[in-house]
C-alpha cells in the first residue's frame, strides 16, 4: 500500500418514513459526492421499507450547539408558560373550543 | 386452466434464469467488496434479481404443469437446461467487471421488463412492473459507478476499459431473438428483445461517453446461453448451488 | 474534539459525569467524558463493529449453497444486515473522533479483537441454523442490554440493530426445527452441528465475572448494564428450552435443572479454548482477517477512483442532476 488511505468523507442521513413526516436522522454512510451518498443511503437506511424520501448531509458541514450552550440556549424558554395553550382559561360552560 | 403455448415456458425460463445466475454470481461479492456501503447496495441487488428469478420460475412451474416448483427448477436442472445469457454467468471478475456487467445487464432489463409490463399475460406483465422499478435502480448504481471507474484514476480507466472489452461480445446474445418466440410476440405475451437493442446501445454510449470509454468495434458476438449451450463456468456454478439440494433430494430445508 | 477550556479539578469533573451515569443520562458525544471512559468505548464498539464485519464470512461461506431460494435470499439478507450492523457501530465510533479507516487498519494489521465465535468454521448447512438461533440468540441477550448503554450513538445504534435482528433468531432456529424433524440425515446434521457451536456460544458472553478484567469498570459507567455470567445464564435457560422443543439433546452431559434457583446448570466451560481462540490460535482466525485483508486490498483502486472522481467533479463544478434525470427517465416508453 503506497500511500496511508483516508476514509471517504462522512454524511449524515436523515430519512422522511411516510409522506408529510418530517425527516429523522437515521445514521451516517462514506461517499465521495452527493449522488454515491444519496445511493448509500438508501442501500444501508431504507432497506426495510423504512424511507419514502432522503437527505444526505455532509457531517462537516452540520453546526451544532455545544453541551456548554445547554443552559443559556434553552432555560430561558422554561418560564415562558404563555406559549402554550394550556395557560389560558376558557369559561366554564364552554366544551369544545 | 387452458393449456399455454408450448414456447411460453421456455421463455419464461430464459427469463428467469438470467436473473438467477447474475444475482448469485453477485452474492459471491457478500463480505468481499471494496467498501462496506457497497457489500450492503450488492447484496441489495442480487436479493432483488434472486427475488425476480423465484417470481418467474414459479410462473414457468405454473405454465409448464410438470409438477416443478421454483426451486426444482432452480436446484435440479442442469446447465444444458438452463436458458440464461452467458454474459450472466461469467465469473464475477473483479469489480470492474461486476459493475460493467450490471450496467449492460440491468440496462437490458429495464428495457425488457418496460415491455414485459405490457404483457398479455397478467402475471407475467405483474412481475414486470414490480421489476422495471429495481432494475431502474440497479442500472443508476451501475451507472454511476462505471461513470467513476472510467473517469477516475489512471488504474480504474485501464481496469473499466478491460471489463468493457471483456463483456463486450457477451452483450449481442441479448438482443438475439428465439425463434420459437415468434407466437408469443405475436400475441404480445412476451417481448421481441432484438427491438431492444437500438435504444440500449444509445444509452450505453452515453454512459461510456460520460465514462471516457469506449464500445469495441469488433462485431462478432458469442451466443449459446438461450439454447442451452454455456461457457464452461456454468458448471461449476451450478455444481456449487445444488450440491446441497441435491444430496438430500426430496428435502424439506 | 472536545472544545471546553481546561478545569483545574478534574475530580470534580468526573464526579459530575457519574453523577449524570448514576442519573440514567445519555451522554452525548460533544459532552465532556474521562478519557478512560471515551477508550473503553472505542475499544469496546470497534471491536463490536470488526465482529459484525468478520461475522459476514462464517455465513457468507454458504450463501452459494443454500439449499432453496427462499433459504438464499434469507441468509443473504441476513449476512448483509451485520455487513449494515459494523456500518452502524463504526458511524457510532467515529462520533468519538476516530476515523473508521484507522479502525479498519488495526483489524487488518492483527491489532483489534473481534468476537472469537467467528473463527470457528462453518462446516454444514446446519451451521445457518446453529449460527442463528445460537450466535445471534447469544448476541441478542448482550445488545439489548447495550441497547440502554450511556453513550448515547451506541445505545441509538442497537436500538436499529435489536429491531432488526429480530428475525436472524428466528431464521436459524427454524432452519434448525426444519432439519430436526427431517429425513435421517438431515436431523444428524443438525445434532452434528448443535454439538459443534453449543460451548463457543457459551464463551461469547466472555470469562467468568472474577476473571473478566474490563467489566467493573464498564458496568460503573454504564456501558455494560449486566454481567457476563448473568447474561450467559439467561440465554443458557432460554435455549435449553428451545433445544428440547426440537427434540435436540444438549452436547453436556452435567446439564441439570437447579430447582431452588430456576436455573439450568451447565457442566465446565474449556476457558482453555476459549483464551486460545482469543489469542489468535482458532481454527480459522487467519483465514478470515486474510479474507478481509484481500478485499480491503482489492478494493483499493476502487475507493481511490471514487475519491479521483469527486476531486474531478469539484474542480470542474459539474453538476450530477442531469445525471439523476437520466436514471429517472431510463426506460420510458423506449419500446412503446
Amino acid at each position: 500500500m503506497s500511500t496511508a488511505e483516508r476514509s471517504w468523507p462522512l454524511w449524515e442521513v436523515f430519512t422522511q418514513g411516510k409522506d408529510g413526516e418530517p425527516h429523522q436522522h437515521a445514521g451516517s454512510v462514506h461517499a465521495t459526492d452527493a449522488e454515491h451518498a444519496l445511493q448509500n443511503a438508501r442501500d444501508v437506511y431504507a432497506r426495510r421499507n423504512e424511507a419514502v424520501h432522503l437527505w444526505v448531509v455532509p457531517s462537516a458541514a452540520i453546526t451544532a450547539s455545544t453541551p456548554e450552550d445547554m443552559g443559556p440556549f434553552f432555560d430561558p424558554a422554561n418560564d415562558k408558560a404563555y406559549r402554550h395553550p394550556q395557560f389560558y382559561k376558557v369559561p366554564k360552560g364552554v366544551k369544545v373550543f | 386452466m387452458r393449456a399455454s403455448h408450448p414456447a411460453l415456458a421456455p421463455a419464461l425460463l430464459r427469463i428467469a434464469d438470467d436473473r438467477l445466475i447474475l444475482g448469485h454470481r453477485t452474492s459471491e461479492w457478500c463480505g468481499h467488496a471494496p467498501i462496506l456501503e457497497e457489500d450492503i447496495a450488492l447484496a441489495n441487488i442480487a436479493l432483488d434479481l434472486i427475488g425476480q428469478a423465484t417470481l418467474v420460475l414459479q410462473h414457468a412451474g405454473a405454465v409448464e404443469r410438470a409438477g416443478r416448483n421454483e426451486d426444482a427448477l432452480a436446484f435440479f436442472r442442469d446447465a444444458t437446461d438452463f436458458r440464461n445469457a452467458l454474459l450472466c454467468e461469467l465469473p464475477r471478475g473483479d469489480f470492474g467487471v461486476t459493475i460493467v456487467r450490471h450496467f449492460f445487464h440491468g440496462l437490458y432489463s429495464v428495457l425488457q421488463w418496460d415491455a414485459l409490463a405490457r404483457s398479455t399475460d397478467q402475471t407475467l406483465a405483474g412481475i414486470a412492473a414490480k421489476a422495471l422499478k429495481e432494475s431502474r435502480y440497479h442500472v443508476r448504481h451501475a451507472g454511476e459507478w462505471v461513470i467513476r471507474l472510467g473517469d477516475g484514476t489512471e488504474e480504474s480507466h485501464r481496469r473499466a476499459q478491460e471489463a468493457v472489452d471483456a463483456l463486450w461480445p457477451y452483450t449481442g446474445e441479448l438482443f438475439m431473438q428465439p425463434a420459437d418466440e415468434a407466437d408469443l410476440v405475436a400475441a404480445g405475451t412476451t417481448a421481441d428483445v432484438s427491438l431492444l437493442a437500438g435504444p440500449w446501445r444509445a444509452q450505453v454510449d452515453d454512459v461510456l461517453r460520460r465514462a471516457t470509454l469506449r464500445a469495441p468495434s469488433d462485431p462478432w458476438m458469442q451466443r449459446g446461453g438461450r439454447d442451452g449451450r454455456h461457457t464452461e463456468h456454468l458448471g461449476h456454478l451450478l455444481a456449487e448451488m445444488q450440491i446441497v439440494a441435491r444430496s438430500h433430494p426430496g428435502a424439506q430445508w | 474534539m472536545t472544545t471546553m477550556p481546561p478545569v483545574a479539578d478534574d475530580s470534580a469533573r468526573i464526579a459530575a459525569f457519574e453523577a449524570r451515569i448514576a442519573a440514567d443520562e445519555s451522554i452525548e458525544p460533544k459532552d465532556w467524558m474521562p478519557e478512560r471512559y471515551r477508550a473503553q468505548l472505542i475499544r469496546m464498539m470497534s471491536q463490536h463493529a470488526h465482529s459484525e464485519v468478520v461475522g459476514m464470512l462464517p455465513e457468507g461461506n454458504w450463501i452459494t449453497r443454500a439449499p432453496s431460494l427462499r433459504r438464499k435470499m434469507i441468509l443473504l439478507a441476513k449476512v448483509q444486515d451485520e455487513g449494515g450492523h459494523g456500518l452502524y457501530i463504526y458511524c457510532g465510533t467515529e462520533t468519538l473522533g476516530v476515523d473508521r479507516q484507522d479502525l479498519v487498519q488495526q483489524l487488518l494489521d492483527g491489532k483489534a479483537k473481534y468476537s472469537s465465535i467467528f473463527n470457528y468454521p462453518t462446516l454444514s448447512w446446519a451451521d445457518m441454523g446453529a449460527i442463528g438461533w445460537l450466535v445471534d440468540g447469544a448476541a441478542i441477550v448482550n445488545q439489548t442490554m447495550l441497547a440502554k448503554a450511556s453513550y448515547g450513538p451506541y445505545a441509538r445504534a442497537m436500538v436499529r440493530i435489536c429491531k432488526e435482528e429480530n428475525f436472524h433468531k428466528k431464521q436459524g432456529y427454524e432452519i434448525m426445527a426444519t432439519l430436526a424433524r427431517g429425513t435421517p440425515a438431515q436431523k444428524a446434521m443438525a445434532q452434528e452441528s448443535l454439538n459443534r457451536w453449543w460451548w463457543p456460544s457459551l464463551m461469547m458472553f466472555g470469562p467468568h465475572d472474577k476473571d473478566s478484567s474490563n467489566s467493573d469498570e464498564l458496568m460503573r459507567w454504564g456501558i455494560k448494564r449486566k454481567s457476563n455470567d448473568e447474561l450467559r445464564q439467561r440465554f443458557i435457560n432460554l435455549t435449553v428450552a428451545q433445544v428440547k422443543a426440537i427434540d435436540l439433546t444438549v452436547p453436556d452431559p452435567d446439564l441439570k435443572y437447579n430447582e431452588a434457583t430456576g436455573n439450568w446448570e451447565t457442566g465446565p466451560i474449556d476457558w482453555d479454548e476459549f483464551w486460545r481462540v482469543v489469542k489468535g490460535n482458532g481454527p480459522c482466525n487467519g483465514e478470515r482477517i486474510d479474507a478481509r485483508r484481500r478485499a480491503h486490498a482489492e478494493g483499493r483502486w476502487v475507493r481511490d477512483a471514487a475519491v479521483a472522481f469527486a476531486e474531478k467533479q469539484q474542480r470542474d463544478n459539474r453538476e450530477t442532476t442531469e445525471r439523476q434525470q437520466t436514471w429517472t427517465r431510463l426506460g420510458d416508453g423506449a419500446t412503446a
